[in-house]
Parts: structure tokens; C-alpha cells; sequence
């Protein structure tokens, strides 16, 4: 079979050649951007793909799982305090370590909320995941002790690779340079890990739990359980992004634990497109930049995003992915 | 030795007596029909059977092991399986996917996280063989949300028959489709189960199908077992004839 076929297997009937082309144009076009444009430029497209991680993660369980997460906000900012906790008593700096605590963090938090939230589904499931992602913020809010409280704490710039790439005396030079790539390996990895993951047999049952959780009981499918492993990858992809964004921003306070950044997670898939895999990328990319235009033009910028993405919503239902791949189908339904 | 045997299956909703003491048995290789009007207690009786009920009294043996307390994987690991009377699928999954995840359950696989489930070679193969023998090869790649309801009520049993269960209860698998579509659709589904030498329990309505394949009818009305015996016996039984059709034999 040539690499065309097999491309073309794994994607969407009749959209394949299209599909194709637009991902090589931006899988070749997002290396060289930092080329191309400011440091700054490079650092806000590369805060987009962490928060696309954040969407992966999170849309396991709304798009392959149906279950709608308002906390995982408490993921992100777990694998934020991770890294922070690691510089702040053990002093380490490397950004290998960050990576590894704050998916484990993450990762533990996870399995000790989902293990309460999976015995829910639809809406109860929802407010548990939002309940229980407040508690850890009013944790890390009133432990000013360990926490640093409001101040929050703070992760100076990492050591990545043990020192290969030489350090950047100007923090945007870093971020913008290393740092940059640095984001964009963990981000195709996070990209490849979670396209085997909805593509594996596991992947298959859990889309089976989604659609019919009582037949999929009835074909041996271990319903909770399931639920339960999808939670706890969701939440390790969510805390690998909180990982990856926290030594940029240099600082985690409790706002990023708050039951509104959930939200913003949960804008990054409908933004996008919950029913398709790279919907939770675009949104989460897209959602930051609009982030950034309403902050840089108008003193108003939380009227003027809420307004923008009201209107996205309006006007995409099915998100930016969905609607794009319907155009599609369009066209090539036109007669020509 | 029966495959199945339930003693004294007990099933109340409230003053509804749906499941009344029953005594049901299967020997292995039969082909069963469960025959009664609307109400009679014959779904009731497989939805406790196969563990989407729990019994209110009474035990469930399966090959000669205790399963009443069992949850309905561990009854599908030991080999019960079921298609719906209103048809259960993956509506956003294909065709093939249906099949497919029946396939992985059954040999663990759905555990993988790690590996493409469409690069196994065998589990493909048999879906595809799977998906022949029930003549929806063609639709294998529409997503089962968008077939007819016919091919609906074909898939529905495909998925229950994938699991290669010891004992495989079908409830009503021509209801909902058009006379015309009746009889292909039982063709299909009784030619698998004679080829493969299936133990079967067949909820049905439709006598000429009941007479044509089975091999022993049981007869339920109002939660207990009125009659059983052969296609021939329950033809001439009056008392069935009498509860089922309103008359006093079967033409």
C-alpha cells in the first residue's frame, strides 16, 4: 500500500487529498515561523499549541468519551504547581523533570477525581469535575505557606536537554527560540500519542462507551473503568500542558486552577470542533490569538472576546474544523 | 445437561408480576423460541438472564456455575450474549467498528492504548467474514447511524454474534421493519445460526417464522411458562392458540 492510501485510510472519506495538503502546508510552515516573524510572534503561536495539548486532553473525554469536563483547569494548573513545587524545594531547573512531574501530578490528581466523577455521567458528571476542581483551587488559594497563596509561585527559565541548547540571556529571545521548537516536539508527540490512542481498540471502546453505554456494557466493554483510564490520560495530556506553559509565563497562581480557565478548555473544543480530533488544536491556537487581538486593541478585551467567540459559536455550531470540513463536502458536491 | 437453567426466576414491577417463578432450561445446540402476546414477560425474561435486570429471587445457572450475581461482563466473559428487540448500536461508528469492537472485547484487546486497531490484520478479517455472512460487507464503511432500519436490525445481531457466545438470545430480531423485509431478514439471521450450530433463545411474534426455525417453542403468558414442546406440539395446543391468537389453533 503507498503512503498516499495509508494517509488516506485514516482520514475522513472524500476529504483526504484536501486534508492532506492543508496538514503538510502547516506541519512545514510551523518550523519556520520563528524565522519569519518577532520572538514574540513565535512565543504566542507556541502558548497556542500548549493549550492545544490542553484540548487534546480534554477532548478524550468530551468528543471520544461524552463526557463534558467543566474542571480540568484543576489538571493544567496541577502540572503547573508540579514544576513549581520541583524548583521550589528541590531546586531542579531541568525541564525533562518539569515535563515528567507535572504529567504524574496530573496524573494522580486525575485518578483520584475521576475515580468519584466516572460513577456520573451528563451534567452530574460535569458539576463533580467543576466541584472538585474548586476544591484544589481553594487549596492551593488558602495554603499560603506552601502555595505562596495569591502571590502564587514562582519557575524560572528551564534548562532544556541538559544544556544543549545554550541559555538566552533575553527570556522572549528563549522563548521565542528554543524554546519554541522545544514546545513543538512535546506538542507533535502529544499530537502522535493521542491519535493512536483514539485509533486503538481502547480508543474504539471508549467512542462505543460515548454512542451507547448500555450496548457497550453488553459487548464486554468495562464501562466505568474505561471511563476512569480515559479520565486519567485526559488529565496527563491536560497536566503535560500546564507543564510545558508554566516556565514561559514564569509564574502559577490559583487563577489558572479556577473553574474559569476550565471554561477557556472547554472553548478551545467547541471552537473548534468537538467531533473531529484536530478541532480541540485549531480551537485552542485560534482561541489564543483572539485572546491576544482583544487584549492588544480595546481596554474592553473580556467584552469584546466574549462577543467574538459568541458569535463563532453562532455562526460554527460544529466548530471551525467542522464547518470547514462541510464546505468541503460542499464543493465537491457542486456540480462542476 | 442443561447450557442454561434458571430456577424459580423471580422479576416484579411493582403489582406486575412480569417474571413469575420461571423455570426456563437450554440445552446446548438448540434453537429455542420464546413465544407469548405483549407483556408476557419474555423480555423481562432475557433482560434478567442476561444481566441488564437483577433478578428479584430465584438462580441463574450456566454451564453448571452459579451466575445469578453476576455483572453483565463477567455473563458475557462466561458466554451469554444478546441483540436488541429496539435496535442498541455505535451510531457514530461504522459499520465495520461495530463488528470490530465485539471482536477486540472478546479478546481483550480493548485494553490496548497503544496499538491501531485497524492494523489487525485478524480481528479485520473476521469482521469482514462477520459482516458477509450478515450481507453488510457493502455498507462497511457507513457509519451505523445512517443504514436502513432492516440492515439496523442485521447489524444489532452481528454485534451480539461477534462476542462467539456459548448461548446468544435474540429479542425480536424482525421487529420494527416492514412484512416485506421480515423474511430476508430472518433468513440471514437463522442461516448464521445453523451454519454455526448456535445455541439460540429467539424472542418472536411472527408463528410462521417460530414454526419454521425452531426446535422447541416455550410459551409465556403473564410472567410464567404456559407451554413447551415441539413446533408440532405447540401447534396443536389449544391453550396457546387461544392465549396468542384468540382462537383455537394456529390455521
Amino acid at each position: 500500500m503507498n503512503p498516499v492510501d495509508a494517509l488516506a485510510k485514516f482520514l475522513p472519506p472524500g476529504r483526504q487529498l484536501v486534508s492532506a495538503l492543508v496538514a503538510a502546508l502547516v506541519l512545514a510552515a510551523i518550523p519556520l515561523f520563528p524565522s519569519v516573524v518577532s520572538p514574540y510572534q513565535a512565543y504566542l503561536l507556541s502558548t497556542g499549541l500548549t493549550y492545544a495539548i490542553a484540548g487534546l486532553g480534554f477532548n478524550l473525554l468530551l468528543g471520544y468519551t461524552g463526557l463534558l469536563s467543566f474542571g480540568h483547569a484543576a489538571y493544567f494548573g496541577m502540572g503547573a504547581y508540579a514544576v513549581a513545587f520541583l524548583v521550589k524545594w528541590f531546586g531542579v531547573n531541568s525541564m525533562e523533570a518539569f515535563l515528567v512531574a507535572g504529567v504524574l501530578a496530573a496524573g494522580l490528581i486525575s485518578m483520584l477525581f475521576g475515580f468519584v466523577c466516572v460513577r456520573y455521567t451528563r451534567i452530574f458528571f460535569s458539576i463533580l469535575a467543576l466541584a472538585l476542581a474548586q476544591v484544589l483551587w481553594s487549596l492551593m488559594l488558602k495554603f499560603y505557606w506552601f502555595t505562596g497563596g495569591t502571590d502564587g509561585l514562582r519557575v524560572p527559565t528551564p534548562v532544556l536537554l541538559g544544556g544543549l541548547f545554550p541559555a538566552a540571556e533575553d527570556k522572549t529571545e528563549f522563548l521565542g527560540g528554543p524554546y519554541y521548537y522545544y514546545t513543538l516536539v512535546a506538542f507533535f508527540v502529544a499530537v502522535a500519542v493521542m491519535w493512536l490512542i483514539v485509533h486503538s481498540p481502547f480508543g474504539k471502546a471508549l467512542q462505543a462507551i460515548r454512542d451507547n453505554e448500555t450496548r457497550a456494557a453488553f459487548v464486554g466493554v468495562q464501562v466505568r473503568r474505561y471511563r476512569w483510564i480515559a479520565f486519567v490520560v485526559s488529565g496527563a495530556f491536560t497536566g503535560l500542558a500546564g507543564a510545558l506553559w508554566v516556565p514561559a509565563n514564569g509564574l502559577i497562581t490559583p487563577d489558572f486552577l479556577y473553574w474559569t480557565f476550565s471554561g477557556k478548555i472547554v472553548f478551545f473544543a467547541v471552537l473548534g470542533g468537538f467531533r473531529t480530533f484536530a478541532g480541540p488544536i485549531i480551537g485552542a491556537v485560534v482561541f489564543n490569538y483572539l485572546e491576544y487581538l482583544a487584549v492588544a486593541l480595546t481596554v474592553y478585551w473580556q467584552f469584546w472576546e466574549g462577543l467574538i467567540l459568541v458569535v463563532f459559536v453562532l455562526a460554527l455550531p460544529t466548530g471551525i474544523v467542522g464547518t470547514v470540513g462541510r464546505w468541503g463536502t460542499r464543493l465537491r458536491r457542486a456540480p462542476a | 445437561m442443561s447450557l442454561l437453567e434458571t430456577q424459580k426466576l423471580r422479576k416484579y414491577f411493582g403489582e406486575v408480576h412480569a417474571v413469575d417463578d420461571v423455570d426456563f432450561a437450554v440445552d446446548p445446540g438448540e434453537v429455542v423460541s420464546l413465544i407469548g402476546s405483549n407483556g408476557a414477560g419474555k423480555t423481562t425474561l432475557v433482560n434478567v438472564i442476561s444481566g441488564l435486570l437483577a433478578a428479584d429471587a430465584g438462580r441463574i445457572h450456566f454451564q453448571g456455575s452459579d451466575v445469578t450475581s453476576l455483572s453483565v461482563h463477567g455473563r458475557i466473559r462466561a458466554g451469554i450474549a444478546r441483540s436488541f428487540q429496539i435496535v442498541n448500536l455505535f451510531d457514530h461508528l461504522t459499520t465495520f467498528d461495530n463488528v470490530a469492537l465485539s471482536i477486540f472485547s472478546r479478546e481483550g484487546k480493548t485494553r490496548r492504548l497503544f496499538s491501531l486497531a485497524d492494523a489487525d490484520q485478524a480481528v479485520r478479517q473476521e469482521t469482514l467474514d462477520i459482516l458477509n455472512q450478515f450481507g453488510l460487507e457493502p455498507k462497511r464503511n457507513v457509519l451505523a447511524g445512517l443504514l436502513a432500519q432492516g440492515e439496523r436490525k442485521l447489524l444489532d445481531v452481528a454485534v451480539a454474534y461477534a462476542l462467539r457466545p456459548r448461548l446468544l438470545f435474540l429479542d425480536e430480531p424482525t421487529s420494527g421493519v416492514s412484512t416485506r423485509e421480515k423474511a430476508p431478514i430472518m433468513n440471514v439471521v437463522s442461516g448464521v445460526v445453523r451454519s454455526e450450530k448456535l445455541t439460540a433463545v429467539i424472542i418472536e411474534h411472527d408463528m410462521d417464522v417460530v414454526f419454521a426455525y425452531s426446535d422447541r417453542i416455550v410459551a409465556m403468558h403473564q410472567g410464567v411458562i404456559l407451554a413447551q414442546g415441539t413446533p408440532q406440539e405447540i401447534r396443536g395446543n389449544q391453550q396457546v392458540a387461544m392465549t396468542l391468537i384468540g382462537e383455537t389453533s394456529f390455521r
